[in-house]
This record gives structure tokens, C-alpha cells and sequence, in this order.
């Protein structure tokens, strides 16, 4: 009796601050309680486990997939250009194939490779003077009077002071 | 798997009439055996293990497994997806009622228009028509549309309509006329400059350069409803020579 009077409570020797005094038997038996009652409150339904069945019907409500029904909006002639646009957008691959090879040849009619290339010539000059110092600008102002196709070799080399010959 | 629906391909179904499919489980050893799914069109219902015809029509077939009821019918049943013509019937809060000939009126947030905000309202009056597309459509809830795709681009979606003329005719027409390769659509397109929209409700609306050639496109389509090709392309080569 007197012995079990000396005995503290599992709910005082829980708390924090009596861990450390513990000995590693009786942390042990009280980490077991513990577990055993989380498990226990734990519920659980008791039914028959559910099989997840594949289901091999799928149903479907409308047309459109079935039929391939194409884009509800249409123009012919010409009567409006933007909905003739977005009927090639909307409609099958074939017709957007088609539409698409077209493109390509006018593409290639609209920009020549010359014209291209001039132009890109012409940006590489601006782009430089865009990314150069003031002192390069000017020297390369000069330059370009004398070098017409502007791919001289770079001549980088910093003024430096020279020493006056005697 | 799906034999039973092969052999009644092309064939007339009735409401009632079931297919079940346990009788052909017969798995042979040779084979691998994979499970074959079937995607049951408008007309026809899953139940359970079996699928049961709820329109009265021709079974109808597309490779490799979808199967539907090909059926005549004017009330139209909204379907998530379908692009449909719809009327403003009235404007409430944030949303507009839409009229698309379902049995429900059905709503249109003023947010699902391109580029509209909170701040920035589409200007949508009661009576405009719009071209719209379901996202929520079915038995239980509120059949919702939208006019935007889902990257939020209006893709001819929105309020159209000013000079046009608005017509009903069946969900069968409809149909054809959306068909790849429509043979209604290829005789009309040879004839006047014209646009048109269809939606799958059975609204067209038609739009040519005047109102006498309005009216011969729209009076041109509902008469398609009950005619043979041939007798289609005589009344088409009429109106070409400025019969009408």
C-alpha cells in the first residue's frame, strides 16, 4: 500500500518535464499504452471491402463525338473573312493541312532571303552601335566611311599612354 | 465483347430493348484477354452490367467501339460540349438567363465572355442571341454555358446576330448539316456568298448579303428537312438560275 501510494500517476509521469528522470523501461511501457490506446479509439466501418470495379460502358450524351459534327459557325464566299478563318481553326486536321501548305508558298513569296539579309546586315551595324562606348562610336563612324561590308577585324586595342621618345 | 451490339447495327431499336453482355464471355486461352470498353452515345443507358436503348432509332457505329442511337427529334437535351444558339431572356445579378430550347432556362456568367472582368461587363441585352457551349449540362443541376474555350479565347462564341435571321428545324437537320463532308452544305456553299451559324439545338441562324436572300437560304434549309438529293439539288439549281 505504501509502496503503491509512492507510485505517480501515468498522466503526471506523461508530462514533459518528467520525461528526463524516467528510466528507458518504463518510457517504453508507457510509449506502448499510448500507441494502444490511439489504435483502439481508431474506427473503422465494418463492411465488406469494396472492389473497384473497371467499368467497360462508358456513356457518352452528345453527337459531336460520335458524328465528328464539325464547328457550328460557317461563311461561304467570303461573306465574312474571320469566320472562314476560324472554320479552318476549328474544323478537322485535313482542311487545316491543306490551309497550311498554302501558307507555306506565301510565305515564301512574302520576304525574299535578299531582302533578309539586307535587312539583318543593316541590324548588326545598329545593334553594335547600340552596345558600344561613346569613344568606339565615333571611331566607328570613321570606319565605317572607309569599310563599306563593316566585317573589318576588330582592332580592341586600349589607347595606351605612350612614352614620348627622346 | 461488344458482339451483341454487332449484329443489330443498322437495325431499328426500341426504348426497352437491352444488351447484356455476359453471354459471349468466353475466354479463350490463345488470345490475350484485355478488357474492351464501349462508349454508349446519345440513346443509349448503362445499367448495371447492361445497356439498355432509351430512343427509338437505328443503332448506329463508329470504329473502334462507340456506338449511339440515330434518332429524329425536336426537343433538344442540353449536352456538356454542344455548341448551341441561345436567346437572353434576362439579366439577374452576375449571371444572364439563356434560353437554348432545353427544358430549363440556362445560366451565363457575365464573366464567361472573352476579356470581360468585374469591372469590364460584356454588353449582353435581353433578346441578344449568343453562340455558346455547355459546361455543366445534365439531369440534376442547372445547365450552365460558357463563350469562352477553355484557354479564354471567345472562338466565335458570344453575342452575334444583327441582320440575320433565326429558324428552328429538327435535331436531325442539325446534324446533317454539321456533318464532315455535308452534302447539304456543299450544294449551298456553290450557291450565294452567306453565313451561317448552327447550333445544336436546333437554331440556325442565316445571314446573306439582303433579305430576299436571307430568306431563300432559311426557306432553302427547312425545306431540305423532307427532301432527296436529288430532288435537293433540282430546287438548288432553281434558285441559281433566279428562279425564285
Amino acid at each position: 500500500m505504501a509502496s503503491d501510494s509512492v507510485k505517480l500517476s501515468k498522466n503526471l509521469l506523461r508530462m514533459k518535464f518528467m520525461q528526463r528522470g524516467l528510466d528507458a523501461e518504463t518510457r517504453k511501457q508507457l510509449e506502448e499504452e499510448e500507441k494502444r490506446i490511439i489504435s483502439d479509439e481508431h474506427w473503422y466501418l465494418d463492411l465488406p471491402e469494396l472492389k473497384a470495379k473497371e467499368n467497360l460502358i462508358i456513356e457518352e450524351r452528345s453527337f459531336v463525338p460520335c458524328e465528328d459534327l464539325k464547328y457550328g459557325r460557317m461563311s461561304f464566299k467570303g461573306f465574312n473573312p474571320e469566320v472562314e478563318k476560324l472554320m479552318v481553326l476549328m474544323n478537322g486536321k485535313d482542311e487545316a493541312e491543306e490551309a497550311e501548305e498554302e501558307d507555306l508558298s506565301t510565305m515564301q513569296t512574302d520576304v525574299t532571303d535578299e531582302e533578309m539579309a539586307r535587312r539583318y546586315e543593316s541590324l548588326v551595324g545598329s545593334m553594335k552601335r547600340k552596345f558600344a562606348k561613346k569613344r568606339e562610336r565615333s571611331a566607328m563612324d570613321e570606319e565605317e566611311e572607309e569599310d563599306v561590308n563593316c566585317n573589318f577585324a576588330e582592332t580592341n586595342s586600349k589607347r595606351a599612354f605612350l612614352k614620348p621618345q627622346d | 465483347m461488344y458482339s451483341c451490339f454487332k449484329d443489330k447495327i443498322g437495325e431499328v431499336l426500341l426504348p426497352g430493348d437491352e444488351f447484356s453482355f455476359e453471354t459471349d464471355e468466353t475466354i479463350s486461352l490463345t488470345d490475350t484477354v484485355k478488357a474492351e470498353k464501349v462508349v454508349c452515345g446519345p440513346g443509349l443507358r448503362r445499367n448495371g452490367d447492361q445497356v439498355l436503348v432509351c430512343k427509338s432509332g437505328v443503332l448506329r457505329h463508329k470504329q473502334p467501339n462507340m456506338f449511339w442511337i440515330d434518332s429524329q427529334q425536336r426537343r433538344y437535351v442540353p449536352a456538356k460540349g454542344e455548341s448551341v444558339i441561345g436567346i437572353v431572356t434576362a439579366k439577374s445579378g452576375d449571371v444572364f438567363k439563356v434560353d437554348v430550347g432545353g427544358s430549363e432556362q440556362a445560366t451565363l456568367s457575365y464573366l464567361a465572355f472573352e476579356g470581360a472582368t468585374k469591372r469590364n461587363r460584356p454588353n449582353v441585352q435581353v433578346g441578344d442571341l449568343v453562340f455558346c457551349q455547355f459546361i455543366i449540362a445534365n439531369k440534376d443541376m442547372e445547365p450552365e454555358l460558357v463563350c469562352i474555350d477553355s484557354a479564354g479565347r471567345a472562338n466565335g462564341m458570344g453575342v452575334f446576330g444583327a441582320g440575320g435571321f433565326l429558324f428552328r428545324v429538327s435535331l436531325g437537320l442539325v446534324r446533317r448539316l454539321l456533318a464532315p463532308r455535308s452534302d447539304i452544305i456543299s450544294d449551298l456553299e456553290k450557291l450565294l456568298p452567306c453565313e451561317l451559324v448552327v447550333g445544336m439545338n436546333g437554331r440556325v441562324w442565316v445571314k446573306a448579303g439582303s433579305v430576299q436572300q436571307t430568306l431563300v437560304v432559311a426557306n432553302l434549309l427547312e425545306s431540305c428537312e423532307n427532301m432527296t438529293a436529288p430532288q435537293r439539288q433540282a430546287l438548288f439549281r432553281r434558285v441559281a438560275q433566279g428562279a425564285l
